[in-house]
C-alpha cells in the first residue's frame, strides 16, 4: 500500500475528470418530490378529485407503495410506469421528504349520512390498526383520513378483487362487512378533517 | 453574431429611455438584491415564479404576462365537446401574488440578455439577474392562405381562449350531416396527442347531437402520439364518424380558402362545414426577437438549468424550449419550470445547480368513461436530458374498462392539481 506514483496520478486524473463533467450527483429529495406535485399537489397536498395526498405519509408506507407499483404487485394506472423510473435511493429520499411534511387532510366531497354510519363501522372493524380515524402515519397503513373518495374506493376494490394483497387481519374484517358498510366507512375516512 | 447590432441598439435605446423618463420609476427594482424576471404566465412561467419564491423568498420575482386571466390548453378539448365550461379552464394570477410574486400585466417587447433588462409595451424596463422566458408558441406559415383573417374563420384553437369559444360556436351552428376537418400539424408542436383527443371530444359531441356528421383528421404526418390507442378509440367509439388521413394518403393540408371553408391538399379541394386548422409551430415571437431561437425556430437549452445555449443568464422553459425527449406538454412545462427554478436559486446563491429530475404525464379523454395516458421519467444523462430506461410508457391497449374509467378520474385529478401547482 505504498504511495505508488502511477496510481496517484491516475487517481488525481479520475478526480479531475469527475469534477469536470459533474457525473451523477443525485437530484435532491425536494427536486425528486417536486416531480410528483403535478398529480399529487404542491407538497403532496392533492386538490383532487382522485389522487391521494402524499403529505405526511410514513416513510415505510411510501416505500412499500412505490415498490409495489414498481414490481407490478400493486395495481395502478400510470404509477406502475412512473415508479420504475426511480432507484431505491431516490424512492428513499422522496419517502423522507413526504414523511417530513405535516399530514394533510383534504376537504373531500362525501355523503354525510354514510360517513355517520361509517363511524360505527370504523370503531368496530378498522380502529385497531388504522389509528386516529385513519390519520396516524406511524401505523404504516397509509393515511386514510381526508383522502379523496375515488382513491379510497379504488384501493378497496383492488383489495376485494384480489389484485392487491390484504394483511390477514384486514382481510378477516373486510370479509365480514357488507357493501354498504364498506361504502360508509370509506365516506367516514374521506370526511375526516 | 447576428444579434450584436440589435443588442447594441437596445442598449442605446434603453439608455435613452431611462434618461428621458428621469424622475419616474422606469427602471424597476434597480437597487441590489437578487432579481428574476419571468416572461410569460402560462404553466411554465407561473410554476417557475412560484417555485423560486417557495425555495428562496429573498429573491425578488416579477412575472410579466399581458392577460389578467389565462385559459389552459389542457382540457380545452372538453369545452369543444360541451363536457366542460370555459370557466373551469380559467386561472388567474392571485395565487402567485400570494407567494409574493410581483405580477405585471404588460407585453414584453424585448429582452436584452447582455444588458439584463426586459422591456415592455407599457414602457417599463425591468432589470434582472436571471430571466425566465416561457412564451409558448407562435405559428409558422406552412399553410398558404392561413393568415390572421383566416384564423377567425378557421380557428386553430391551439391557444385556449377566444379561439376555443369560436370553434365551439361553429360546431354548435353546424347542421347535422356536416363535415368537420381537423388539420393536424407537423412535428414538433404543442401537445402531441392534442389533435387526436380533440377529434374524440368532438366525436362525442357529434354522436350525441349531430349523428349524421363526420370528422376528418387531415394530418401532416404519418404517425402520431399514442397512435395505437387513439386508433383503437376511433374504432371503438367513432366508427363511421371519425376518419384519419395521414400525409402519405393525402392528408397534408397545403393551402386554405377561408371564404369557402376549403382545405387543399395540393390541387385536391376539401370543402367542409367547420375547419379547425392547426398550423406548424415555433417558439413565440419574443423568443426569436431576444435571440433565443435556433434555425428551426425553437430555443436550445442546457438540460441542467434550462439556461439558453444562446443567451447566458436567460432560461427558456415550456413549449418554446428544445427539451427533447420531453414533449411539449403542460406537465413537461411544469416539471421543467421546477428544475429551472431550483437551478436559478442555486446560481443566485453562488452555488452550482444540482442534477435535475423530471416527469411527464399526459392524459387524453377519448370516450365516455375512457381515458388513456402516457408517462415518462427523465434525468440528465451525459449532460443531456434523457428518458430513464425502464420507466414510463402508454396505457396498455388491453387495459380494462375499470382502469380506463380510473384514468378519467386521474385525468381530472391531474388537471386540478397541475392548475393549483402552477398558479395556486
Amino acid at each position: 500500500m505504498g504511495c505508488n506514483k502511477k496510481a496517484l496520478v491516475a487517481l488525481i486524473g479520475s478526480v479531475l475528470m469527475v469534477g469536470a463533467t459533474q457525473v451523477n450527483a443525485e437530484p435532491t429529495a425536494t427536486m425528486l418530490a417536486n416531480t410528483c406535485a403535478g398529480c399529487h399537489g404542491t407538497e403532496g397536498k392533492s386538490v383532487g378529485p382522485a389522487s391521494p395526498n402524499l403529505a405526511g405519509i410514513s416513510k415505510a408506507y411510501f416505500i412499500d407503495s412505490m415498490n409495489g407499483f414498481k414490481n407490478d404487485e400493486r395495481p395502478g394506472t400510470i404509477m406502475n410506469r412512473i415508479a420504475k423510473g426511480y432507484s431505491e435511493a431516490q424512492i428513499d429520499a422522496m419517502a423522507a421528504y413526504f414523511a417530513g411534511l405535516p399530514v394533510y387532510k383534504a376537504e373531500v366531497p362525501h355523503d354525510a349520512a354514510k360517513a355517520k354510519m361509517g363511524a360505527e363501522v370504523y370503531d368496530k372493524s378498522c380502529a385497531k390498526c388504522h389509528d386516529e380515524n385513519g390519520a396516524l402515519p406511524d401505523d404504516d397503513a397509509g393515511i386514510l383520513a381526508g383522502q379523496w373518495l375515488p382513491f379510497l374506493e379504488y384501493s378497496m376494490a383492488d383489495f376485494q378483487g384480489g389484485h392487491r394483497e390484504m394483511p390477514k387481519k384486514m382481510k378477516k374484517q373486510v370479509e365480514k362487512l357488507s357493501d354498504d358498510e364498506i361504502a360508509a366507512v370509506l365516506n367516514y375516512f374521506a370526511s375526516q378533517k | 453574431m447576428a444579434n450584436f447590432t440589435r443588442r447594441k441598439f437596445i442598449q442605446v435605446a434603453g439608455g435613452a429611455a431611462a434618461i428621458s423618463t428621469l424622475g419616474f420609476p422606469a427602471i424597476v427594482g434597480a437597487a441590489g438584491g437578487k432579481k428574476v424576471v419571468v416572461v410569460g404566465g402560462g404553466v411554465g412561467g407561473a410554476t417557475a415564479a412560484k417555485y423560486i419564491r417557495m425555495a428562496d423568498s429573498s429573491i425578488d420575482v416579477t412575472l410579466i404576462e399581458p392577460n389578467t386571466e389565462y385559459y389552459t390548453c389542457f382540457m380545452s378539448n372538453e369545452v369543444l365537446s360541451g363536457h366542460r365550461k370555459m370557466e373551469s379552464i380559467k386561472v388567474t394570477y392571485d395565487g402567485l401574488k400570494g407567494h409574493g410574486v410581483n405580477v405585471v400585466h404588460d407585453t414584453v417587447t424585448d429582452i436584452d440578455a447582455a444588458g439584463k433588462k426586459v422591456m415592455t409595451a407599457g414602457g417599463q424596463t425591468f432589470e434582472f439577474d436571471r430571466c425566465v422566458v416561457a412564451p409558448g408558441i407562435s405559428f409558422q406559415d406552412n399553410i398558404e392562405g392561413y393568415d390572421a383573417a383566416a384564423m377567425e374563420k378557421m380557428p386553430h384553437a391551439w391557444k385556449a381562449g377566444e379561439q376555443t369559444v369560436l370553434l365551439r360556436k361553429q360546431l354548435e351552428a353546424m347542421p347535422d350531416g356536416g363535415v368537420v376537418a381537423i388539420a393536424a400539424p407537423p412535428n414538433p408542436f404543442r401537445c402531441p396527442p392534442g389533435p387526436y383527443e380533440r377529434a374524440c371530444q368532438i366525436g362525442m359531441y357529434l354522436q350525441a347531437h349531430k349523428p349524421k356528421s363526420k370528422l376528418i383528421i387531415m394530418d401532416a404526418k404519418d404517425k402520431f402520439s399514442k397512435m395505437g390507442l387513439f386508433k383503437q378509440a376511433f374504432e371503438r367509439y367513432y366508427k363511421g364518424t371519425i376518419e384519419w388521413v395521414g400525409a402519405s394518403d393525402g392528408g397534408k393540408v397545403t393551402r386554405v380558402d377561408a371564404a369557402t371553408n376549403t382545405l387543399y391538399v395540393g390541387d385536391t379541394a376539401h370543402k367542409v362545414d367547420v375547419a379547425n386548422v392547426i398550423p406548424a409551430q415555433k417558439a413565440a415571437a419574443i423568443a426569436e426577437k431576444a435571440g433565443l431561437t435556433n434555425d428551426a425556430g425553437w430555443c436550445p437549452i442546457d438540460g441542467r438549468s434550462f439556461e439558453s445555449s444562446m443567451q447566458p443568464g436567460v432560461h427558456v422553459i415550456g413549449d418554446a424550449s428544445v427539451a427533447s425527449p420531453l414533449p411539449k406538454s403542460g406537465y413537461a412545462a411544469n416539471s421543467e419550470a421546477k428544475v429551472c427554478a431550483a437551478a436559478i436559486v442555486e446560481l443566485l446563491n453562488g452555488r452550482e445547480p444540482g442534477d435535475p429530475a423530471l416527469v411527464n404525464t399526459c392524459y387524453s379523454v377519448v370516450g365516455p368513461n375512457d381515458a388513456i395516458s402516457v408517462a415518462m421519467v427523465y434525468d440528465l444523462q451525459d449532460g443531456k436530458l434523457g428518458k430513464v430506461s425502464g420507466s414510463g410508457g402508454l396505457t396498455p391497449s388491453d387495459s380494462s374498462p375499470e382502469m380506463r374509467s380510473r384514468e378519467v378520474q386521474y385525468a381530472y385529478s391531474w388537471f386540478e392539481n397541475i392548475k393549483n401547482d402552477s398558479w395556486g
